[in-house]
């Protein structure tokens, strides 16, 4: 074990320099960009013997990526925003053909208004598509993510995504330990393709066309992959704990078990909102937090467990599904706890979209709300100006 | 006189000291200026980069599209409004890159636009990757090895394609490529002028020294009608020429073979007549007018 200094960034192209994948196809773009230059320089400087091959767009990286993946390649790439909007076409085409490919994504708000900074409409637009994905609350978890992603992709045969916040992760720099090389590549342990295009002995073939007859039947695989990935995530989380002293679930608690009012939140918001917790724990108010992890599979029955004694919880979304009725994070969870008998009030957050800060103050402001929940609209845009 | 096409009031230009955009940004207002266009009149588009931040720097219409993406918009807001002039601008990442596509099939089309291309043969947004056009051998934080690519050649390709109207210029000498942009606007067609333009910040290669000493103005009497000796030029790696390599003045344009518009449109007029027309339809609130007829943009 080694303890560092890292962004966010550095954290998961260390990761990736560990796993030593077999293929890297990457495309420039604020603010993942750092993740592959720091790769190449890993590939230049001989410290992996991963194939790196830069592209001309996003659908090429993510193309390159299927290609090398279905030919039993280890495969790894890193992303943002509109890059990963433009491997959107591809996205499926992935999970449909079984290949654990695994990105490093740095959220960034979609265009349009073009914009840099964090927000997580990229990865939420992505949730349809057949990948595990797993967010991070800063560099620390980056690095540990990327690691689990690797394993459990691998496991259940679907792609997966391990996403930081741009620039508030992505950029900030903070103390991580990380594991030796040995022990991530004991972790990992040897890649063995199950149908590797790659079998001159065996020919296969991807991809073909599949119509009314059988693409029905062919995407069930995925719904049973991701029940299993359910299982997976949480084996390949305790072992991590107890090989190296930090578990992972479907989601963190913080303070929770006896709390009143909660908020959940995905990402570096969650860190915030633990300060928020202490300080109004020591004003004596029952304050708790759920920082969820896992956003595929989602974790419906254990949220609803989880959250069906307290009496009012705020669900912080950092992008609008723009459906009127809340965001993505907000209406999964309306949906799991849809079918208890007695559930607490639930009201939807919108905040932080392009990058808009999240203090304290703004937290605090939604604990304040939550002591009177019934007279609050169920969705509420944190914050935005009239 | 004034340049219209001068913001007034002081802006905070987001590009490097020293950067080949802020000549290439002076001449184009100055070329805008001289073909006594008007600004309302003048659409530019681009797409994501250093470059594509030009129009932001330009009092004119502008439409800022995704990465590499500006040509399509370009071609369609010629198609549906044909008396506005439109500048589709960007750099080698994203024209030839990212939207290196839609470079190809723009030229097939033939729209009559102006495709300017500000080459400095690296990413400058994403802080000195590789481009398309990035020599060989060219070591950049992700190429660390050195580019092991051969470069885009945009001129070869455009002049193989067809493309109606094809130059090169150079950023460092103004007068020049002023004149050269000033032909590509007024030029009926898609034209193409790929601007070599040192970034100073990531290619330490491609200086304003290494474009002087490594270029040569076409000389007078070249016959830009003979393709054939355009793209002889085109390949030519020792010097590499500056000036109009090719055009074709016999080509339709993509606007004048489709039945979208009312020819008439291409009276600016007009179309201003229409446009204040609708305005007004469309700004009313329901109410007794509120079932008013929408004057229809180009006709019935």
């Amino acid at each position: 074990m080694a303890i560092i200094a890292r962004t966010g960034n550095e954290a998961m192209a260390e990761a990736m320099r560990q796993i030593n994948p077999d293929v890297v196809a990457a495309y420039p773009i604020t603010p993942a960009t750092e993740v592959v230059m720091i790769f190449a320089s890993f590939v230049a400087d001989g410290l992996v013997s991963t194939e790196y091959i830069p592209v001309e767009s996003e659908h090429s990286a993510m193309s390159a990526c299927v290609g090398a993946s279905a030919a039993g390649g280890r495969v790894m790439t890193a992303t943002s925003s509109q890059g990963l909007a433009l491997m959107y076409e591809i996205l499926p085409i992935a999970s449909a053909l079984r290949l654990p490919i695994i990105i490093s994504e740095v959220n960034r708000a979609l265009s349009g208004p073009i914009n840099i900074h964090c927000d997580h409409s990229d990865t939420m637009a992505a949730r349809d598509f057949g990948w595990i994905q797993i967010f991070s609350e800063d560099a620390q978890e980056a690095y540990d993510n990327v690691l689990q992603c690797l394993k459990i992709a691998e496991k259940v045969k679907l792609p997966a995504m391990a996403t930081t916040d741009g620039f508030i992760i992505s950029h900030c720099m903070s103390k991580i330990e990380t594991l030796e090389d040995d022990e991530v590549k004991k972790f990992v342990g040897e890649y063995s393709p199950t149908l590797p295009l790659l079998d001159i002995k065996e020919p296969k073939t991807f991809g073909l066309l599949d119509l009314q007859d059988y693409y029905f039947e062919h995407k069930m695989p995925v719904v049973e992959a991701m029940k299993e990935a359910k299982k997976v995530i949480l084996e390949v989380g305790k072992e991590f704990g107890e090989k190296y002293g930090r578990e992972y679930g479907f989601f963190e608690k913080y303070r929770l078990d006896d709390a009143e009012v909660a908020i959940v939140a995905l990402g570096s918001t969650a860190g915030t909102a633990k300060v928020v917790v202490d300080d109004l724990r020591d004003k004596g108010v029952k304050a708790g937090l759920l920082k969820l992890r896992v956003f595929r599979p989602f974790p419906a029955e254990e949220l609803a467990e989880v959250l069906a004694p307290l009496k009012a919880v705020a669900i912080m979304d950092r992008s609008d599904s723009y459906n009127t009725q809340g965001g993505p994070l907000y209406t999964e969870i309306r949906s799991a706890l849809f079918d208890l008998a007695k559930k607490p009030k639930l009201i939807n957050y919108i905040y932080g979209l392009g990058g808009r800060d999240i203090g304290l103050e703004e937290i605090n402001s939604i604990y304040t709300d939550l002591a009177s929940a019934e007279k609050l609209a169920a969705v509420n845009y944190l914050g935005v100006r009239e | 006189m004034p340049n219209k096409f001068e913001i007034e009031k002081n802006i905070d230009i987001a590009w490097c000291p020293g950067c080949g955009n802020f000549p290439i940004l002076k001449i184009l207002k100055e070329a805008l200026f001289e073909l006594n266009l008007d600004p309302k009149d003048t659409v530019i588009v681009s797409g994501i980069g250093q470059a594509a931040k030009i129009p932001q720097y330009i009092n004119a219409n502008f439409f800022n599209g995704l990465h590499g993406r500006a040509l399509p918009p370009a071609t369609a807001i010629k198609a549906v409004n044909p008396a506005l002039t439109v500048i589709a601008e960007s750099g080698d990442g994203d024209m030839y890159g990212e939207g290196g596509n839609h470079f190809i099939h723009t030229i097939r089309r033939n729209p009559n636009i102006t495709n300017i291309v500000h080459n400095n043969m690296v990413y400058g947004l994403t802080k000195g990757q590789a481009s398309p056009t990035t020599e060989k051998g060219f070591v950049s934080p992700v190429q660390v090895n050195g580019v092991i690519l051969e470069p885009f050649n945009p001129i070869a390709v455009a002049i193989s394609l067809g493309a109606s109207f094809v130059a090169r210029a150079f950023c460092g000498q103004a007068e020049q490529t002023k004149e050269i942009i000033k032909k590509a606007i007024l030029h009926k067609g898609y034209a193409l002028v790929d601007i070599l333009q040192p970034c100073v910040s990531f290619n330490k290669i491609n200086t304003y020294q290494w474009f002087s000493e490594h270029t040569y103005y076409i000389e007078d009497g070249y016959d830009p009608g003979d393709r054939v000796e355009a793209f002889r030029r085109a390949v030519e790696k020792e010097k590499l020429p500056l000036g109009i390599f090719y055009k074709d003045e016999s080509k339709k344009t993509f606007e004048d073979q489709i039945t979208l518009v009312d020819r008439d449109t291409n009276n600016i007029q007009k179309l201003h007549d229409i446009i204040e027309a609708r305005k007004k339809v469309e700004t009313h609130k329901p109410g007794p007018e509120a079932g008013a007829k929408q004057t229809p943009l180009f006709g019935d």
